[in-house]
């Protein structure tokens, strides 16, 4: 673990530097290759008359920048579930958050006519939200606390449900089946940049509230006998980053559909690297969260090529192992 | 024994019912917590003294009755002020993995800190003094987790004491401890009280710890105080028995005077080659 304040502030650095180069890999990279110089001029001087220039723009940029916001907010959000039920195995993924959002987006897709993520959007947070008022609901023990193995029953039972809905109801849309299908098992393809900027206020607004809340995050893994006892309501402060996990996760989904594991386990390696500080391990899932998201979807484009493998297929085959690892050995 | 000043107590408790959906515990309690001085609270296990110091502490809601701090209704006042005057450690608490010493004892000035306004170096001046009094300095950058039950258990009472508040409530801050370590976190307590003018209350398991140590004794059962006041007063034979259906002699310790109980084996459970004399040192558990 990185114990000292030089050392963690070199690993941000580090995690900027990962970032930074798995942006460019994934503009570069793929059936069709780009050159730096020529993903320098498509950014300064964009000259719609080039074919690499277009791709850059329509498909690479977006993509990237995709992969990277949703892996960052994805792993904020899996971190602070983690924290707020004090289960290691929480995240907007397992905990059915995710299939919320996802379902509520196909109604919105194929029974009203929303057709744009900004339009979308809100029907993803009100799914999140109804996902985790579930998950809340149904894992509560008589003491309002949150039994970590209910919370995760809850959160397949949930997850279980809402992706049976998504695929009746897409049965019966025939329609919307392909384009939905697709983005179903999670991807960040096929999407301009200005469908993407609608939503950056979403994202924003909760890094924002989520970096006031940091010192309140770092408490809440006392317990809430010793939160309240600091002068601090534990019930407002878990509304709020509850707020900020489905900002974060509904907004993801909107974006790129059902994305597993990133939530599960960035934050752990995260944890690993950086400790248990919300100020230094918030960062790191960010950065980390971002790396991963756009490795995967890189390593997803020679997975069968000229076939584009959806990100979540990638992120579940890396995620899947790691799950069961993790189940063991908390078990033990 | 130092002698009882009367000052006004700043913590009471008023005809104090409480309890939790399941069931009430506290059935009409009445406590006002001496000042400067350190109080034991004793009684059976499940007698209600983990709910009393919740609910003196606020972090339980009393269903009658109140709480007062400084003559104020402790649930009307702004928590944060509470917590800059009264702090609290639950039975039991837990650390997550990984958490080191110095970020636990940080929590502590919490109740110090605005987002727009933050005094670090007081910050820094109240941790390194509570880490140092605890003397958990020496492994400030190790996890909690990582620790002896003794160090851990002092960890948390320098988080406490960052918190710099002149009222400070434990809940079984030695259980599971060693007699030695018992013994030294009890000084380290009582010095607190007697030395800094801190106002302690503790829930102990000990009885004869709590009678060597305590300025006060609270004794606790069903949910009701069934006595209090000096050791000397009711630490006695008769209300061993009430309070805890113990069977016990009282006697003094020859050096300190102050009153040790020595619990009287039934017939039949005595070891058949007994000592003479019994030993004074034998503890009793409640
Ligand atoms: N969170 C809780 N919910 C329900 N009942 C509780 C809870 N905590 C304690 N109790 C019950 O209240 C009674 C008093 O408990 P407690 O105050 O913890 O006793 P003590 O600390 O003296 O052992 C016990 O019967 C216990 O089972
Ligand atoms: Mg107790």
């Amino acid at each position: 673990m990185l114990n000292h304040r030089v050392s963690r502030v070199a690993g941000l650095l580090l995690g900027l530097a990962l970032v930074a180069a798995a942006f460019v890999a994934s503009v570069m990279l793929g059936t069709t290759e780009i050159a730096p110089p020529t993903f320098a001029q498509a950014l300064m001087h964009y000259d719609p008359s080039r074919v690499a220039h277009i791709i850059i723009h329509t498909e690479r940029l977006p993509r990237a920048v995709i992969a990277a916001l949703v892996g960052a907010s994805l792993a904020i959000a899996g971190a602070l579930m983690q924290t707020m039920t004090r289960n290691p195995l929480a995240s907007p993924g397992i905990l059915g958050i995710n299939a919320g959002a996802m379902f509520f987006v196909v109604i919105a897709v194929s029974l009203l006519p929303l057709h744009t993520p900004a339009e979308y959007v809100w029907a993803a947070l009100l799914g999140a939200l109804v996902a985790a008022c579930l998950v809340v609901v149904l894992s509560r023990g008589r003491q309002g606390e949150l039994s970590p193995l209910r919370v995760v029953l809850a959160g397949v039972a949930i997850t279980a449900m809402f992706v049976s809905f998504s695929q009746g109801l897409l049965i019966i849309d025939r329609q919307s089946f392909e384009s939905v299908l697709y983005w179903l098992a999670g991807s960040v393809s096929g999407r301009e940049l200005s469908l993407v900027v609608p939503l950056l206020p979403l994202f924003g607004g909760a890094l924002l509230l989520c970096a006031l809340l940091v010192r309140h995050a770092n408490a809440l893994m006392l317990g809430d006998d010793m939160v309240k006892g600091l002068g601090m309501r534990a019930g407002t402060i878990k509304l709020l980053l509850g707020l900020v996990v489905i900002l974060l996760a509904g907004s993801s989904v909107a974006l790129a559909g059902m994305i597993g594991f990133v939530g599960l386990i960035v934050p752990h390696m995260a944890r690993g690297l950086f400790g248990v500080d919300h100020r230094w391990l918030l960062p790191a899932c960010a950065l980390l969260g971002a790396s991963l998201l756009l490795l995967a979807d890189v390593a997803s484009r020679f997975l069968m090529p000229p076939q584009d493998v959806p990100v979540g297929v990638m992120t579940a085959l890396i995620g899947t192992p790691f799950f069961i690892y993790l189940a063991r050995s908390k078990q033990a | 024994m130092p002698s009882t000043p009367a000052k006004t107590p700043r913590l009471t408790g008023e005809a104090l019912h409480a309890g939790y959906e399941s069931r009430r515990v506290l059935d009409g309690v009445d406590l006002a917590v001496a000042e400067g001085q350190l109080t034991v609270l004793l009684g059976p296990n499940g007698s209600g003294k983990s709910t009393l110091l919740k609910t003196l502490a606020r972090t339980l809601t009393p269903s009658a009755g109140r709480v007062c701090l400084d003559g104020q209704d402790i649930h009307r006042r702004n928590t944060r002020e509470v917590a800059q005057r009264l702090g609290i450690l639950p039975q039991g608490p837990s650390a997550p993995e990984g958490l080191t010493v110095r970020q636990l004892v940080g929590m502590g000035r919490f109740p110090h800190r605005r987002l727009w306004r933050q005094d670090a170096e007081r910050d820094a001046r109240a941790i390194h003094a509570a880490m140092a009094y605890t003397d958990v300095a020496a492994f400030a950058e190790r996890s909690v987790d990582a620790l002896s039950g003794g160090q851990r258990q002092r960890c948390w009472i320098a988080m406490v004491l960052a918190q710099e508040t002149d009222l400070i409530l434990l809940d079984e801050p030695t259980t599971f401890l060693d007699l030695k370590v018992q013994v030294d976190l009890l000084e380290l307590l009582s010095r607190l009280a007697h030395e800094h003018g801190r106002t302690l209350l503790l829930v102990l398991h000990d009885l004869n710890l709590a009678a060597a140590y305590a300025d006060r004794l609270v004794m606790m059962r069903d949910g009701r105080i069934v006595t209090s006041g000096t050791p000397r007063d009711v630490f006695t034979a008769t209300h061993l028995k009430g309070v805890f259906d113990l069977d016990a002699r009282v006697l003094e310790d020859p050096e300190t005077g102050s009153p040790i109980c020595v619990p009287t084996p039934r017939r039949g459970a005595r070891p058949s080659a007994r000592p003479a004399s019994p030993t004074v040192d034998r503890r009793c558990i409640s």
